[in-house]
């Protein structure tokens, strides 16, 4: 529930280009940090700072088999929890509907990007491939989970390294040195609407007052990957037009971080 | 044959290496961190707070409210399972019990204080080194406390008492061992949570008693040491 005075004072604000902390409307909250490897138990790992938002994200990878329908292709599988330790909002229980938005919006990146060949994940085809299990779990929430776990994912691909392999079984203990087979880096960066103006990287405050958001994923070729529209106001064409450029050119900018 | 030498080459009474801090999480009402070894452990506070649904209030006093989670890549094994297993619900219902003795509740009726606490790292030890953070970060909540709780676990490898048994000892092929952790209010010295799996003579247990409150009085000096490192800089 947003109190209406401050919405009407956020929106008063944006319309002469400010923001509550002093912002501009398309700039993200710095420091922006990329901590790699900060799981040891995990095959790939990395912390991701947005200002005060902090996302952790671990890869564990598995081998299982394919299914029937491309039995030489491994896959990636993501997970999202939104750990009540976050977020005084965030409840026990089972995945929310949240958490389930955020895990597939991460998810159709890096899939429909291809970024990961998951032809590469094959060990043998019909019987074994690699399974890629990437968790999402936010430490601090202090807005714009989506653009944090999105970047915490994709440096964790880029971290991870799989494990040593024995008479097929895996042996967690010792890690090889052979990275996994990420061809391209797709990014997501969310646009907001609040009333009439457009800003990416929304604090606690801002995302009780958003009207409408477009997550935009892209890869470094600029090419768009993924796209999810939230909340509860629709969208013109032309409007969906600046978001996706708002959020291609944002893109080139956090992808720096990596 | 004895065990004559630690895997890692520690003494049989030191820990392994610790750190410790508070205010981690800025949107807690109090939070901390508190690393042991490989082991890692979160804690955030929120409360006291609105208790829901109604018919968990208690009129005469607030509760405490304690989860403890391993995050799905925690284990150097396979991925863990989202969701809780029985393993967790009972060190979540044991670490409750090692905190309630130093809180006083009485003051906030029908409320809750919750008290997450989250794994994303771990190599044995997990549920006293999320004790410790938890009772940090009730601390940094500025709960009123009659003292922090403390723990760690101390075993039994072979004829050995060994404090703060890391994996390779809880698993020591061919030999006895047992593991005990204890949670203890350092001022009073009095144990809040023990637990024990393995084989041990009574004797042993004393021991082992005496030497974790011995550890636990180190560990104690690093969660104070912690807190006030927070107002470092802050007139006293």
């Amino acid at each position: 529930m947003m109190h209406a005075q401050l919405r009407s004072h956020i929106i008063r604000l944006l319309n002469t280009d400010m923001r509550l902390d002093g912002r501009k409307l398309t700039e993200y909250r710095q420091p922006i940090t990329v901590e790699y490897g900060a799981i040891r138990t995990a095959e790939g790992s990395a912390r991701v700072k947005i200002g005060e938002t902090e996302v952790l994200v671990g890869i564990k990878v598995e081998i299982g088999e394919p299914y029937p329908d491309n039995p030489d292709e491994g896959t990636i599988i993501v997970g999202a929890e939104l750990l009540p330790l976050s977020n005084p909002d965030f409840e026990l229980g089972p995945p929310s509907i949240q958490a389930v938005e955020l895990a597939r919006v991460v998810d159709r990146g890096i899939r429909e990007s291809k970024a990961v060949n998951f032809k590469k994940l094959c060990i043998k085809a019909g019987e074994k491939v690699w399974l890629i299990l990437i968790d999402i779990c936010p430490m601090n929430d202090a807005g714009n989970l989506f653009d944090a776990a999105s970047l915490a994912a994709l440096a964790a691909l880029k971290d991870a390294r799989f494990p040593a392999v024995e008479n097929d079984k895996i042996d967690y203990k010792k890690k090889t040195d052979q990275k996994l087979p990420l061809e391209r880096y797709p990014l997501a960066i969310t646009v907001c609407k609040i009333g009439d103006k457009f800003i990416v990287d929304p604090d606690t405050e801002e995302e009780k007052a958003i009207d409408a958001r477009l997550t935009v994923a892209s890869t470094e070729d600029g090419h768009l990957c993924a796209l999810q529209k939230g909340e509860d106001f629709p969208l013109t064409i032309n409007e969906i037009s600046q978001m996706i450029d708002i959020g291609m050119e944002k893109a080139k900018e956090l992808r720096k971080f990596l | 044959m004895t065990y004559k030498q630690r895997i890692d080459n520690r003494g049989f009474d030191e820990t392994r290496p610790i750190e410790a801090k508070v205010g981690v999480i800025p949107r807690a009402d109090g939070s901390a961190y508190f690393k042991i070894g490989n082991t890692v452990a979160f804690a955030a506070v929120y409360g006291p707070r609105n208790l829901h649904p109604k018919f968990l209030q208690d009129p005469t006093k607030g509760i405490l409210r304690c989860n403890y989670n391993m995050m799905p890549f925690s284990s150097s094994g396979e991925r863990v399972r989202p969701g809780g297993s029985r393993r967790s619900k009972e060190i979540s219902l044991v670490t409750v019990k090692a905190l309630l003795p130093v809180l006083d509740l009485q003051e906030y009726p029908n409320s809750v204080v919750d008290v997450f606490i989250e794994l994303p790292q771990t190599e044995a030890g997990s549920r006293c080194a999320g004790i410790c953070a938890a009772s940090m970060a009730l601390a940094d909540a500025g709960l009123l406390m009659k003292d922090l709780v403390a723990a760690v676990s101390v075993g039994r490898v072979d004829d050995k008492i060994v404090v703060d048994l890391d994996y390779n000892e809880e698993s020591y092929p061919g030999v006895p061992v047992a593991d005990i952790p204890i949670a203890m209010m350092p001022s009073s010295g009095k144990v809040t949570l023990l637990q024990m799996d393995g084989e041990v003579t009574k004797e042993m247990l004393m021991e082992a008693l005496e030497k974790g409150k011995k550890a636990l009085m180190d560990i104690y000096e690093v969660q104070r040491k912690a807190l006030k490192e927070k107002y470092h800089g802050v007139d006293e």
